[in-house]
């Protein structure tokens, strides 16, 4: 378990009740936090050949998948490493989505720990499958198990060998004890065939032509289209609805209020609009007429959210962490730094728009939903179905992107609701983009101040880090505003550069605005502090960037994570290795052509290592991101192809909330909806992105977020290397760079 | 009222609201899913498909406005699984979908790009698609991809149906 300080995934989830059974929903930000806990290990240990690995007589080998794919890779790294363990010819072999069933598997997704949470427990169970498969053969030809051998999906006995393909034993494989999963033997590193290769993604040709079903595919026989109104202001609450001219509109045939509450609501609920076909419904939901309740948060904005922040910085907050006396020394610094960074909301801005389709009968109910946690949706519509979960048939589609938005269940809740209402009929609930845009559970907004002492000798005499924010704590913790916000820095608040001075202070601030796991959490905006503050240090010590952060990161040490004690802790010799790899790849030092810059970071997320090299100019106003040279940790990379399109797209990803994103709050709504005032880089923005992955033997560590927090300081300190312009606050404006 | 037009290489009639977008025709009348509502609004090019050949969105095309057109859409590129067009091929190759939501949007677009211009420099490529968002960020493969598939197709022009 880890401190109490942050929001625990697994105390939260194991507390939280729906209806008298215990949700287990994953929430927590450590990757590690996604495997189960030891006990829990304990209790799940069915046959391998129910839960995890199908076998014919044919030979042909399905994979089941417990965990969801939102386009991070683990339909193919789950079952490579399955099939590793197993022997069989990659070939062979075929995929499948486990059913929703918490009792076997552990499916919720996120955190960057699929394959880290993964690595270990399904070794085990290839490895125990293919055990069962050689007691089989071995019973059958009765000679000794240590005799006999698997390779590519067969077992082989003597010479001249004989061979058994394991679709001759698996009928009797799967009735044989299972063996302990803890001393089942696992396969030599050094032996991998699987492990460790660049592996075509399995989903790619149904990708390609359109064969791909993802939730909002769905269509279950007579399942009707519906679209919600809801109140635009956060928290407000439905009065009163006229449907009439709602009902006019041809193809409309109903039209029906519902509530939705409760821990992961996003709305109060509304008025939903079923038709024959979505545009049906969104024309009715267009002639509807709607008086709500707007409530308190209708007075909230940005603006008043900023004067909050500053209030804040002028009285600072409460100390997280207090190592010797950086006050006294910010007191008489000879050489002090001081500056402030300032993030606004963003938006998840899934391509896929929300939805969900829910069909309740009286004996049992059936969803179709794109959900990083399948397991809290059975949960939510069990609940509201009055029905046990077991009755509950989640099918886990396809998602078009998650980046933790699809962690949430507001979105099941609310087709839950709809579809009570549908007389026993599937209905989906889709979201336009405006919906979507405007109901999220956004990446939260936070304002920091910065101080640092540089001594005589250029080195860090002191470090202060304030920060107040609309904390993910304060929404989620069980502390809610008395948790203390330590997670609400994550590796900032661990900094790996020496100095025997440091404080870390935060306040939170009041905010109705829904905030949740963006991808990379916190450490998209720590990431961005912590590597922006220190590249200003170097530039007033009259360092360079690169010798400046090797000389405070100094000897090899390994520094325990203030907000994850239980986590791995930050190793300085391979932070070390991906900046100097990546300077290297990147040609640090080396002249560019003038009005380019080159600026770099580095960060340790989710257990892994990445450091980002930028080459960057400033045109007209603008930023142009010419070139991103990456370096990255994250362990024994199952599929290396996928760690490099994995980091490709968290520097997308990051350079979207670098140079475009802020959601703003006017009147307690947002003011953006949809992707003209809301914009995503295009590919005329797409730098060339090169990725070096360290081919480590350490275990596998997280991909799909550790590339977003390095490449927006990167890009910043490219901007300042190249023009003198310090970036201070997201996105960058074109005032900050003129 | 029925609105006739050609699907993919055959016949096609319905009979819906004349200003029903073409996108939900597809996908809510016809069940033909493979195109995809992203924004509404022509901002995001999920919805791509062929209008007699040009890249159209489909979200903001009325049905009336297609009657007696031929219309192609992700379905219609390959004649079957084990005969993809170049453009899917080249996808596969090079491991572009990450979630694939808009891949269907950005291979119509880029389908359309090589019918006129077979080997298209980067500067083409980026005019050409730059209407098509990836939230996952798949822009560079796209442009391998793209680049591959106009070597393959030999830079002659490849018809999409």
């Amino acid at each position: 378990m880890a401190t109490s300080s942050v929001v625990n995934r697994r105390d939260f989830l194991k507390t939280t009740t729906a209806g008298g059974a215990a949700l287990v929903i994953a929430f927590h930000l450590s990757p590690r936090a996604f495997a189960d806990d030891a006990e829990d290990q304990e209790e799940k240990t069915p046959n391998p050949f129910d839960a995890w690995v199908r076998i014919t007589p044919d030979n042909r080998v399905t994979l089941i998948l417990g965990k969801s794919e939102m386009g991070q890779g683990v339909y193919t790294a789950l079952p490579m490493i399955l099939a590793e363990e197993l022997c069989v010819d990659w070939k062979q072999v075929r995929i499948e989505q486990a059913p929703t069933n918490p009792k076997i598997y552990d499916h919720g997704t996120g955190g960057s720990g699929s394959v880290a949470g993964s690595w270990l427990p399904l070794r085990q169970a290839g490895a125990a499958a293919r055990q069962m498969l050689i007691d089989a053969a071995a019973k059958k030809w009765e000679v000794s198990p240590e005799t006999c051998k698997a390779v590519d999906g067969e077992v082989v006995h003597g010479h001249p060998p004989r061979r058994f393909a394991y679709g001759e034993l698996v009928a009797t494989a799967a009735k044989l004890p299972i063996p302990d999963l803890h001393k089942v033997p696992l396969k030599n590193s050094n032996d991998f065939n699987v492990v460790g290769h660049d592996t075509h993604r399995f989903e790619t040709g149904a990708k390609s032509t359109g064969a791909a079903k993802f939730g909002i595919d769905s269509r279950p026989a007579g399942m009707l289209f519906a679209v919600v109104a809801r109140c635009p202001v956060f928290g407000g609450k439905l009065v009163s609805f006229d449907a009439a001219k709602a009902k006019a509109v041809p193809g409309v045939r109903d039209v029906v209020a519902f509530e939705t509450k409760g821990r992961g609501a996003s709305t109060t609920g509304g008025v939903a609009v079923l038709a024959d076909n979505s545009w049906a419904a969104m024309q009715g939901r267009d002639a509807l007429k709607v008086k709500w309740d707007e409530g308190p948060a209708a007075k909230e904005s940005s603006e008043e959210l900023r004067k909050q922040f500053l209030a804040s910085a002028a009285k600072g907050g409460n100390a997280l962490r207090n190592e010797g006396d950086a006050n006294a020394a910010l007191a008489v610094a000879a050489k002090k730094i001081e500056a402030t960074y300032e993030f606004p909301f963003a938006a998840h801005a899934c391509m896929e728009p929300m939805n969900c389709t829910v069909q309740i009968r009286p004996d049992g109910a059936e969803a179709w939903i794109p959900t990083q946690a399948p397991q809290w949706a059975q949960a939510v519509i069990a609940e509201a179905a009055k029905l046990p979960p077991e009755k509950v048939i989640v099918n886990t589609t396809l998602m078009g992107g998650g980046f933790g938005r699809r962690y949430q269940a507001d979105f099941v809740m609310e087709a839950a609701q709809v579809a009570l209402k549908s007389s026993g009929k599937p209905v989906m609930v889709l979201w336009t983009r405006e919906d979507d845009m405007q109901h999220g559970f956004y990446r939260p907004a936070s304002y920091h101040k910065m101080q640092g002492v540089l001594d005589a000798n250029g080195n860090l005499a002191a470090w202060k880090h304030f920060q107040t924010s609309t904390s993910i704590a304060a929404k989620w913790s069980e502390k809610g505003m008395n948790d203390p916000g330590l997670g609400e820095f994550g590796s900032g608040a661990t900094i790996p550069y020496a100095t025997p001075n440091i404080r870390i202070e935060y306040t939170h601030a009041e905010s109705s605005v829904p905030r949740a796991w963006w991808r990379s959490v916190e450490h998209s905006s720590s990431g961005f502090v912590v590597e922006s503050f220190i590249d200003e240090l170097a530039a007033a010590a009259g360092q360079d960037p690169l010798a400046f952060r090797l000389k405070l990161i100094g000897g090899d040490r390994k520094i325990p994570l203030l907000h994850e004690p239980k986590e791995p802790p930050l190793d300085t010799a391979r932070l070390k290795g991906v900046l100097k790899l990546a300077a290297e790849k990147a040609g640090w030092g080396q002249p560019l052509p003038k009005g380019q810059g080159r600026g770099i970071a580095a960060f340790y997320s989710f257990n892994s290592y990445t450091a980002a090299v930028a080459e960057a100019s400033v045109e007209n106003s603008a930023v142009k991101v010419r070139r991103l040279v990456y370096a990255v940790d994250c362990g024994r990379p199952i599929n290396p192809d996928g760690v490099r399109a994995q980091i490709e797209s968290a520097a997308i990803y990051g350079l979207s909330a670098a140079l475009h994103d802020a959601i703003t709050i006017k009147d307690g709504r947002v003011e953006q909806s949809n992707f003209n005032d809301y914009e995503m880089p295009r590919i005329s923005e797409t730098p060339v992105t090169e990725v070096h992955v360290v081919m480590s033997k350490e275990d596998p560590t997280g991909i799909g977020e550790p590339g977003l927090p390095v490449v927006t300081p990167a890009v910043c300190n490219a901007i300042f290397a190249a023009t003198g312009k310090r970036i201070r606050r997201l996105p960058i404006r074109s005032e900050d760079l003129a | 009222m029925a609105i006739s037009f050609t699907l993919n290489g055959k016949s096609q009639s319905v009979d819906v609201s004349p200003d029903m977008p073409l996108l939900w025709v597809l996908r809510d009348t016809l069940d033909m899913t493979g195109t995809k509502f992203g924004c509404g609004m022509a901002l995001c090019g999920a919805c791509t498909v062929h209008i007699d050949g040009e890249a159209t969105r489909s979200c903001i095309t009325p049905i009336s406005s297609v009657a007696g057109k031929k219309v192609t859409t992700i379905e219609g590129l390959a004649t079957d699984e084990s005969h993809l067009h170049p453009v899917q091929q080249a996808w596969m190759e090079e491991d572009v979908p990450q979630c694939g939501y808009c891949q269907s949007g950005q291979i119509m677009s880029a389908v359309a790009l090589l019918a006129k211009k077979p080997n298209p420099s980067d500067a083409d490529i980026d005019d050409a698609m730059s209407g098509n968002i990836c939230r996952c960020g798949t822009y560079q493969r796209i442009r391998k991809a793209i680049h591959r598939a106009a070597s393959t197709m030999g830079g002659k022009a490849h018809s999409a149906a």
